[in-house]
């Protein structure tokens, strides 16, 4: 076996943790556009998929192409909102950055809203959700209805979750189940939507089941969709008192 | 050497060929069972996962095999180490970019190709003695090898577990639910998967009594 000097191990390991390092980021710079776009269309195709959009998606072949599509067709508008419910200009909703966002004090949030139109002309309004799982992040949409109660569609995804109990959440048998809750009470406090371990009342407007083994997890959903609606709240009471009017 | 070897010569095809049954890298050599039970559950990220893993282990291989002379053996593990973290870091930027779907059905698996015992076994088995070109195709060779047990074990496994073919619902076709059959969830369960590699191993070894150890 050849020997090595000491002097010859320290030039050798220098030499090729740079030429790795310069390598790694030359890539990683190259590929960057195409990652981001493929999470744009991601999160093109969870928004359109909380308003029951993009059902085509499997089927399609060009999927960038068809997200963008419906997302141009069907997602009117976008702005950004205080928690005061005030509009405040010159940001780019899709853009938003939730999670630091949510980290910073109530008075400073920048709250995204999107607008969707249907094919029957009614706009629906979609607000995105981010939380904490049992294991990492979890994040979904959730759009409601012009009265800003009803629920019309929510979806939910995750990061890591265990696979076939609290993974479970971003599949359409759970998500289902909070179209036309309410998130409102009778007095107008915002409740949201509870999960019930066990099973929910079917009557219960404010109640869907959690799933079995999931329970962490579904609950993560519901303390999510509370917390994040939550700050939206003189949003809606104002546009509650606007159509009083 | 005198002459110089053809490329495809017996001896290099034989690297190929050895590791598909008689060297297999998971039923013989036993490495890389760890991934073979994770992403066996469907068909198409097993074979996304065994061409990223093929294509690790070549490039690792054959970089690998020609600064063989200049490494230090001192240090060769962290050489090792470094040069297949790199190619999997590539390979996981790669599949970010151009089959997102995929690479989020396969999320840390990538990652985890690192710790695959056929990267590193290969590399200080085969590579450290040997030329790029053999190196190459001792890595095709253990690729192809691990790839086989890995389509095989999910072809049953998303079968009877999910009752589809490569995502295609051949049993929802042919009406098979109509009899009464139900999806076996449990065969999506990693511990099905070992033991669909144990009858693998069985079925071989009894086929092939030369694999037999000596007790």
């Amino acid at each position: 076996m050849k020997s090595f000097s000491n002097t010859y191990i320290f030039v050798f390991s220098t030499v090729m943790v740079a030429m790795v390092a310069i390598l790694l980021s030359f890539v990683a710079e190259q590929l960057r556009p195409a990652q981001n776009k493929n999470r744009e269309i991601e999160k093109k195709y969870e928004i359109l998929r909380s308003v029951g959009k993009g059902q085509n998606y499997s089927k399609e072949k060009d999927k960038a192409a068809y997200i963008e599509g419906e997302y141009s067709k069907y997602i009117t508008g976008s702005f950004v909102i205080d928690s005061a419910g005030n509009k405040k200009e010159g940001l780019d909703a899709f853009n938003i950055n939730q999670k630091l966002e949510l980290s910073k004090p109530l008075r400073e949030m920048n709250l995204p809203v999107f607008v969707f139109t249907g094919d029957d002309s009614i706009n629906r309004y979609v607000f995105p959700l981010t939380g904490k799982g049992l294991w990492g992040p979890i994040w979904g949409y959730v759009s409601l209805n012009d009265d800003y109660n009803t629920i019309y569609g929510a979806v939910f995804a995750h990061k890591g979750e265990t696979p076939g109990l609290g993974a479970e959440i971003n599949q359409p048998f759970f998500q289902v189940q909070f179209i036309n809750k309410k998130i409102m009470d009778d007095k107008g406090d915002l409740v949201s939507v509870r999960v019930v371990k066990g099973g929910a009342d079917p009557d219960d407007i404010h109640a869907v089941n959690a799933i079995s083994g999931g329970t962490i997890t579904s609950v993560a959903v519901q303390n999510m969709m509370k917390a994040c609606l939550t700050n939206y709240k003189y949003y809606f009471k104002s546009l509650k008192t606007g159509q009083n009017e | 050497m005198s002459e110089k070897e053809p490329l495809l010569s017996k001896k290099n095809l034989k690297l190929v060929k050895d590791p598909l049954n008689e060297n297999n890298p998971i039923t013989v050599q036993v490495l890389g069972i760890c991934s073979a039970l994770a992403v066996t559950v469907k068909m198409k990220p097993a074979f996304v996962m065994a061409v990223s893993v093929t294509a690790v282990l070549a490039a690792s291989n054959v970089v690998y095999s020609l600064v063989r002379n200049y490494i230090p053996p001192r240090i060769r593990i962290i050489v090792q180490l470094t040069i297949i973290a790199t190619m999997v870091i590539l390979v996981d930027e790669i599949l970010k970019a151009y089959v997102y779907e995929i690479s989020k059905q396969l999320s840390v698996f990538v990652g985890l190709i690192i710790t695959n015992c056929i990267l590193m076994g290969r590399l200080e088995a085969f590579a450290n003695a040997n030329k790029p070109w053999p190196s190459f195709m001792d890595a095709l060779g253990n690729g192809a090898g691990y790839g086989l047990i890995l389509i095989t074990v999910s072809f049953f496994r998303e079968l009877l577990g999910s009752g589809t073919v490569w995502g295609y619902p051949i049993l929802e076709k042919i009406g098979v639910y109509n009899t009464g059959y139900v999806n076996n969830g449990f065969i999506t369960l990693p511990p099905m998967a070992l033991v669909l590699v144990g009858l693998i191993i069985w079925l071989q070894r009894s086929r092939f009594r030369n694999l037999i150890e000596k007790v």
